[in-house]
């Protein structure tokens, strides 16, 4: 899919994807080496975004399956379709048990979910597993038997095998801790908080109105506010949205009043907020 | 040495520090090495972190690794001025223009002109403690600000960010500084002890009581992970815990949308135990470092049990339960407030363990009762007063089970004023030096 890792930097660039030299060298390793790709990291640094743009480039499909607590076989894997089973069974009156009973478990009446999707047909496809550590421990299991070997046992049917593998990309939080023997399946990249070059260049791509010097500004503020012990620091995602709101104010610089208005957009709880504009002296004037 | 020992040299190291690889995990680093090539050594160390590691905290680990083996440069650097004047001026702007790679260079040279000491063989080295002495970098932190305000004018509200910023550019120094110094010495001793014994241990492998104010910091951003991954996992525990015998009267009505065919099975469901927990923790200076963290859990697990009650104490003792209120506490300022708010201390500040308990015992008893686990949590250390193991014994038969985690490491048990093993008689109790240990315990002991 790419050829180098360089390769990799300039078409996620095109895509709107801006990838630092850690992200560029691990995604273009997961797709040399064919294997899944583990995305840690903070909310709002761009996981999701990662998986979405590799789709782009490689004009893939992107086939996603959100995590949550109580996801299960059936809504991850496949599920057989009941009703048009029943009707099945309840329309052909005439024919034998055996005949019946083989139908009724064929392609026809399987609902293929996100993961056996990923797996069958020939076209390029991007498996994006989103939030791995909100499903329960079972899930993990499942995927196991998907991510080492890309093939999916239906008991019914059998075993399918990719014939073209997917690039998988799953993301996390790290609110629960993922299994050692899914680690193991995969290449580990950490995303975390951009170099302030980077996010400057994320921020003038993202936001194309805002100008130079009050982008450097922007992230000049977000870097001091992740240096401070806060509940809940701002990602880059909070970034991007604090410089659409300057824009939209009218701001075309930062001073106290502006920065004291628009806080809020960045911190999202109340004893941050009183935390910050006591460090950066908004009260002072 | 070929890229392959290096490698494999690199994993051993890596597995020393306790990072978990297997021998596919290797392989792919190999492979990885070979796809990327040696040339561009930052994109080396992501894929080798990549294919080898498993998770952030590792990381700390083995970026210093990494250095060790896959080193910058060999030797002593080319061109040195050996002029601390003249390289203290092109540190300054180095750090006016944040050029990282120009910083680097410079750490090479600072060690090299100013880190040697000693000059027999065997006695020397390089010592990033004796460059930054004389270098003094902190001290350019005027001056640089200074030239920057003079550059782009004292204009604007991010003027009063620079300082800080410069304050952690001058860090990054520092720590080059120390990479380089450990690269020099691993050149003379051997790679192998270098990474064994100059690398510090991951966070989780810290001990509570030694942790410098630094590693709180660090210590504290990882007990809040650990917290929620407890919670996830009790709460995994107990759904499981819900699924049961079929109920056959619930299974057998809603079949009747399907024409009487039981398509869903319903589970009968159970009435779920409601577990108590009474938490004893030790605030005293003694033990700060634990404590400080011992808070934090105790936070966590007072979002996550219904039921929790929990006592401080110094020489007294207090229930500290509505200091702890949901959400509303800052992990920050929660040793501090109990201190206080609560009174901890009588006559003196030292830690008494037999007043504490015996205060416990006679006043908070009912407290306790058979579904009640209780936690105590402090080092055991008397300060040669009366242990009072008599109220250790009532605690343990009024509640359902009593597990004492001591900071302390099992050797240190019951050596001077400590009754560690005089109170292991009457309960449970369990080395819980550092976060792993803590995880591992709190997991395997929490009742549910």
């Amino acid at each position: 899919m790419f050829t180098s890792v360089d390769d990799v930097s300039a078409r996620l660039a095109e895509t709107g994807y801006l990838a630092s030299p850690a992200v560029a060298t691990t995604v273009f390793l997961a797709d040399r080496l064919g294997k899944p790709l583990l995305v840690e990291g903070p909310a709002g640094v761009g996981k999701t975004e990662l998986a979405k743009a590799v789709a782009e480039v490689a004009q893939a499909r992107l086939v996603r399956l959100q995590c949550y607590e109580g996801v299960d076989e059936s809504r991850a894997l496949y599920e057989w379709n009941h009703a048009k089973q029943l009707l099945r069974i309840s329309a052909g009156r005439d024919e034998t048990w055996d005949e019946a009973r083989t139908d009724i478990f064929s392609e026809e009446f399987l609902l293929s979910r996100p993961l056996l999707t990923a797996i069958r047909g020939d076209e390029p496809k991007v498996l994006l597993i989103d939030e791995t550590d909100k499903a329960d421990v079972e899930v993990e299991g499942l995927l196991l038997e998907v991510l080492s070997d890309f093939q999916v046992t239906v008991p019914e049917l059998g075993t399918i095998t990719a014939s073209r593998r997917p690039f998988v990309v799953l993301t996390s939080n790290a609110s629960r801790e993922l299994s050692e023997a899914l680690r193991r399946r995969c290449l580990f990249l950490h995303i975390g908080f951009p170099e302030e070059e980077l996010e400057r260049r994320i921020v003038r791509l993202r936001v194309p109105g805002l100008d130079e010097a009050l982008a450097k500004s922007v992230v000049r503020v977000v870097g001091a506010l992740r240096a401070m012990d806060l509940r809940k620091v701002p990602s880059v995602a909070e970034t991007i949205d604090w410089a659409r709101t300057l824009l939209a104010l009218g701001a075309d610089h930062l001073d106290e009043t502006v920065v004291r208005d628009s806080l809020g957009v960045l911190l999202k709880h109340q004893d941050d907020i009183l935390k910050a504009g006591a460090k950066l002296d908004l009260d002072a004037v | 040495m070929s890229t392959a020992e290096r490698l494999t040299s690199l994993v051993g190291a890596l597995r020393a520090h306790g990072v978990r690889i297997g021998t596919g995990e290797t392989v792919d680093a190999a492979q990885a090495v070979e796809a990327l090539g040696l040339a561009d050594r930052e994109r080396l160390r992501e894929g080798l972190a990549a294919t080898l590691l498993h998770g952030t905290a590792q990381r700390q680990v083995f970026d210093p690794v990494f250095d060790l083996y896959f080193p910058r440069g060999v030797g002593a650097p080319d061109e040195t001025s050996g002029d601390r004047d003249d390289l203290r001026e092109r540190l300054a702007k180095a750090l006016a223009a944040n050029d990282e790679t120009l910083m680097a260079r410079l750490a090479v040279e600072a060690v090299d002109g100013f880190g040697g000491y000693g000059n027999s063989p065997g006695s020397d080295g390089w010592s990033s403690y004796q460059t930054l002495d004389r270098l003094r970098p902190q001290t350019l932190l005027a001056r640089v600000r200074d030239d920057v305000r003079g550059q782009q004018g004292m204009s604007g509200f991010t003027d009063r960010l620079l300082e800080d910023e410069l304050r952690r550019r001058i860090e990054t120094f520092r720590a080059l500084v120390a990479a380089e110094a450990r690269r020099r010495v691993a050149e003379r001793r051997g790679r192998d002890e270098i990474a064994r014994r100059a690398v510090a241990p991951t966070t989780d492998r810290v001990d509570f009581l030694f942790a410098g104010k630094d590693r709180l910091a660090e210590l504290r951003r990882t007990v809040q992970p650990l917290a929620r991954k407890l919670a996830t996992r009790l709460a995994a525990r107990r759904r499981r815990a819900a699924r049961g015998s079929i109920d056959l009267r619930r299974t057998l009505r809603g079949s009747l949308s399907t024409g009487g065919v039981p398509m869903k099975p319903v589970l009968r469901r159970r009435r779920p135990a409601r577990p108590e927990l009474v938490l004893l923790c030790d605030v005293s200076g003694s033990v700060s470092g634990f404590s400080d963290f011992t808070m934090l859990l105790v936070q966590a697990l007072h979002d996550q049990f219904s039921k929790v009650r929990v006592f401080a104490f110094v020489n007294r003792l207090d229930e500290i339960t509505r200091l702890l209120e949901h959400g509303a506490a800052d992990p920050e300022g929660l040793g501090a407030r109990i201190r206080a708010e609560a009174t901890l201390t009588g006559w003196h500040g030292s830690s008494d363990y037999g007043v504490a308990l015996g205060e416990f015992a006679s006043l908070y008893g009912d407290a306790l009762s058979p579904r009640t686990t209780v936690f105590v949590l402090g080092d055991a250390r008397t300060n040669m007063s009366d242990p009072n193991l008599p109220a250790v014994r009532q605690i343990a038969e009024r509640a359902r089970r009593v597990y004492w985690l001591n900071p302390e490491a099992r050797a240190q048990w019951g050596t001077g004023d400590s009754a560690a093993y005089e109170y292991a008689e009457s309960v449970e109790m369990h080395e819980c030096r550092n976060v792993r240990q803590l995880g591992a315990l709190v997991g395997r002991l929490l009742p549910i």
